[in-house]
């Protein structure tokens, strides 16, 4: 499969163990505050993230990097993150 | 009341230690106040309020407050917002603190940052304590403190909390900061809500790149130990054996010092009766009294084995993720990893599987962790399961297996997949329980536990249990020991004494309520004294069959006994009544104590004694039908 970073991949799909960053949280109308919650612990905008590692089966929860910290979270919260190719920003 | 005893340190001024979760914190405050802590929770909530004592070199003595753990002043979590109210003057009870302590994790400044910048509007005095600057420094990251004050407009220190001296130089910014000055009430609340994390975020990346450190230098060790530990499949199985080894621990290594414990109180009784004349106040000494206090020491034990595991994955920073390992399973029924540990110390006793639930972060879910908590089977139900399979289950095979054995097995996965069921139906009905609740839990990097850490919190456990949940099982006790003595045989008694006491007259009356189960009077009369514990109940039918036995006999002589004068049916239906009855007035103590209200263990008490009433009642019928009656 080719990546093609369009700003389209959000961070439930993203592949394993590669940079990227935080392009915008989208903001959920069913679950407002989740998106508030997700930028107070660092998914913010031109921050770096990867996924590291995802659990077995169904990949949910998944274990994410976000600048120097790390963060397990569910599917659905990754879903919220979007992102972009690690270059675009630099 | 003891909800009350906030105000312990009254004397001096209140300093506040802020900081994200597993900053480091709760290190630098035990350096800072060693033992001189007092545990106790907030005002109306079951937030942990840990509040210390710390004296400068000056002799000047300071309350030191360890807020819970945030990322932001905009609460996520009913901890979060305790901080929030106590930063801005608003919870309720405390007092606003004089000076901050606003502790940054010196390897993570990012996210650190972005808190002190929020804290720095509240407008109180405040200090940022770069903690971990010794790990910091080791892994090539060169903080200039002074340029960080100045760019932040804050005073800046380097503290390492798991040094002796690693506070030296926040001791000597605490003695000579002229911060004492202004009154915190007096302080206009400034609006710090709103404010958008972007804002902080791009003044924070704008410091560490003129400061040269933004660059990301994640912990090797860290992310090395995750391969393995994280792994979909490896990591699942080391979890396996760690859970093993915990229970095992529990389970087994808690047994000698608690049959010496038992073996002791057993031996002061039979002292205190050898030696005083036969009085009343020899049967409370001995009956009340001396069985109280055995009966709480009892639990130390796991208590203490436990929450050494605990702490020590807590410390290590592995606990979090073995919740994001058992995440899936717990969540299928509405729990989340975290609930895992609590029921699994359960099996050994639910009193300390109840107080593990302060791992839980979610108010729901340790709530309904702690609701199917006695669920689980614990160790004191063995003697009534051993005595009554004993009696009435014939020991031959069924498709090669024991039958006994696999009546045992059947009693322990009954109460599993009731625990799982109630679960299942509170995640139905309960709004909390539909809504899907944000996982977003931080995994820590790796750190070697500390020594101080570990007996501080051990300490800190033990005091919690004997203080609060000891005094209310001793008053339980000594209330069970006078129903079960008074008033007291008649000199021409042909029945047993405990026939002619209030618990003999009650049992009596509950006959009515019981017979629908096929429990006898005998039965009913026992369960009173059993409240105790559920072992006693072994004891007490003993008392009520008039077996006058020595205290190792005693189910080996009353075996025969039971299996001539009840039926199969009823036997059945009282290890149904076992598997559900919440038959342990110390675990409903526990859960008292623990959610910090009488609702909880009213419900508790309610919906198990239903649940115990229904199986009971299920389990009879059918037996009659099946003939057994």
């Amino acid at each position: 499969m080719i990546l093609v970073y369009d700003g389209l991949m959000n961070l439930d799909t993203a592949p394993l163990t590669t940079p990227l960053r935080v392009k915008c949280v989208l903001s959920d109308v069913l679950n407002e505050e989740r998106a508030r919650q997700l930028e107070e612990i660092g998914f913010l905008p031109n921050e770096q993230v990867s996924v590291m590692t995802r659990a077995f089966p169904g990949g949910d929860p998944m274990v994410v990097r976000v600048g120097m910290s790390t963060f397990a979270l569910r599917r659905a919260e990754a879903r919220c993150i979007e992102l972009d190719s690690l270059d675009d920003h630099a | 009341m003891r909800e009350q005893k906030i105000y312990l340190h009254a004397s001096g001024p209140l300093v506040a230690l802020v900081g994200n979760p597993n900053c480091g914190k709760t290190a630098l405050f035990n350096l800072l106040t060693g033992s001189r802590q007092k545990v106790a929770n907030y005002a109306g909530v079951t937030v942990e309020r840990k509040e210390g004592l710390m004296r400068l070199a000056s002799g000047q003595p300071l309350r030191v407050l360890d807020l819970p753990g945030t990322y932001s002043l905009y609460p996520r979590s009913e901890d979060e917002r305790i901080t929030c109210d106590v930063l801005m003057g608003r919870a309720l009870g405390e007092r606003r603190p004089q000076v901050l302590v606003c502790v940054v994790d010196a390897t993570n400044l990012r996210k650190g940052l972005r808190l002190v910048l929020a804290v720095k509007r509240l407008g109180l005095p405040c200090i940022v304590a770069l903690n971990m600057s010794d790990l910091a420094a080791k892994r090539g990251l060169h903080i200039d403190t002074q340029a960080l004050s100045e760019a932040l407009g804050l005073p800046v220190v380097s503290t390492v909390a798991v040094q002796s001296q690693g506070h030296a130089a926040l001791n000597e910014w605490l003695e000579n900061a002229s911060w004492q000055t202004p009154n915190p009430e007096a302080l206009p609340v400034t609006d710090a809500l709103n404010h958008s994390p972007e804002t902080d975020h791009r003044v924070v990346q704008d410091i560490l790149r003129r400061l040269s450190l933004d660059t990301l230098l994640p912990d090797a060790v860290s992310d090395q130990l995750d391969r393995v530990l994280l792994h979909p499949l490896v990591g699942p199985l080391i979890l396996v054996v760690v859970l093993f080894l915990i229970f095992q621990a529990v389970f087994t290594w808690a047994v000698p010092p608690m049959d010496a414990i038992k073996e002791a109180t057993a031996w002061l009784a039979d002292q205190a009766v050898a030696h005083l004349p036969e009085t009343w106040w020899r049967s409370l000494l001995a009956d009340g009294l001396i069985a109280g206090l055995g009966g709480v020491i009892v639990f130390l034990p796991q208590i203490v084995i436990l929450f050494f595991f605990i702490l020590l994955l807590e410390e290590s920073g592995y606990l979090p993720r073995a919740a994001f390992l058992l995440d899936r399973i717990m969540g299928s029924v509405g729990l989340s990893g975290r609930s895992f540990i609590p029921l699994l110390s359960s099996f050994a006793c639910a009193i300390p599987g109840i107080m593990a639930t302060r791992t839980i972060a979610n108010e729901r879910d340790r709530m309904v962790t702690i609701l199917i908590a006695p669920l689980m089977t614990c160790s004191a139900r063995l003697p009534v399961y051993a005595l009554l399979i004993g009696a009435f289950i014939p020991p031959r095979e069924v498709f090669g297996l024991a039958l006994q054995g696999l009546v045992l097995f059947v009693l322990y996965l009954v109460g599993i997949v009731g625990a799982m069921l109630v679960a299942w139906v509170l995640k139905r009905l309960t709004r909390g329980g539909q809504l899907s609740r944000p996982l977003m839990m931080e995994l820590p990097a790796y750190h070697v536990p500390s020594l101080r850490n570990l007996v501080i919190g051990l300490r800190q456990r033990v005091r919690i249990f004997m203080h609060r949940v000891g005094g209310t099982i001793m008053a339980l006790t000594l209330a069970l020991w006078f129903l079960a003595s008074y008033p007291s045989a008649p000199d021409n008694a042909t029945r047993p004494a405990i026939e002619y006491s209030y618990a003999g007259w009650l049992g009596h009356t509950l006959e009515n309520v019981f017979a629908p189960i096929g429990f006898n009077w005998q039965i009913s009369i026992a369960l009173v004294p059993g409240m105790a514990a559920r072992e006693v109940a072994v004891s007490s039918l003993a008392t009520v069959y008039a077996i006058s036995s020595s205290k190792d006999n005693t189910a080996e002589a009353l075996s025969p006994i039971l299996a001539q004068q009840w039926s199969v049916a009823t036997a059945l239906s009282l290890l149904a009544w076992f598997v559900f009855a919440p038959q342990c007035l110390s675990t409903l103590a526990a859960i008292k104590r623990e959610t910090g209200g009488w609702k909880m263990p009213l419900i508790a008490t309610t919906y198990l004694f239903a649940l115990a009433y229904a199986a009971a009642w299920i389990t009879y019928r059918w037996a009659l039908w099946m003939g057994w009656g």
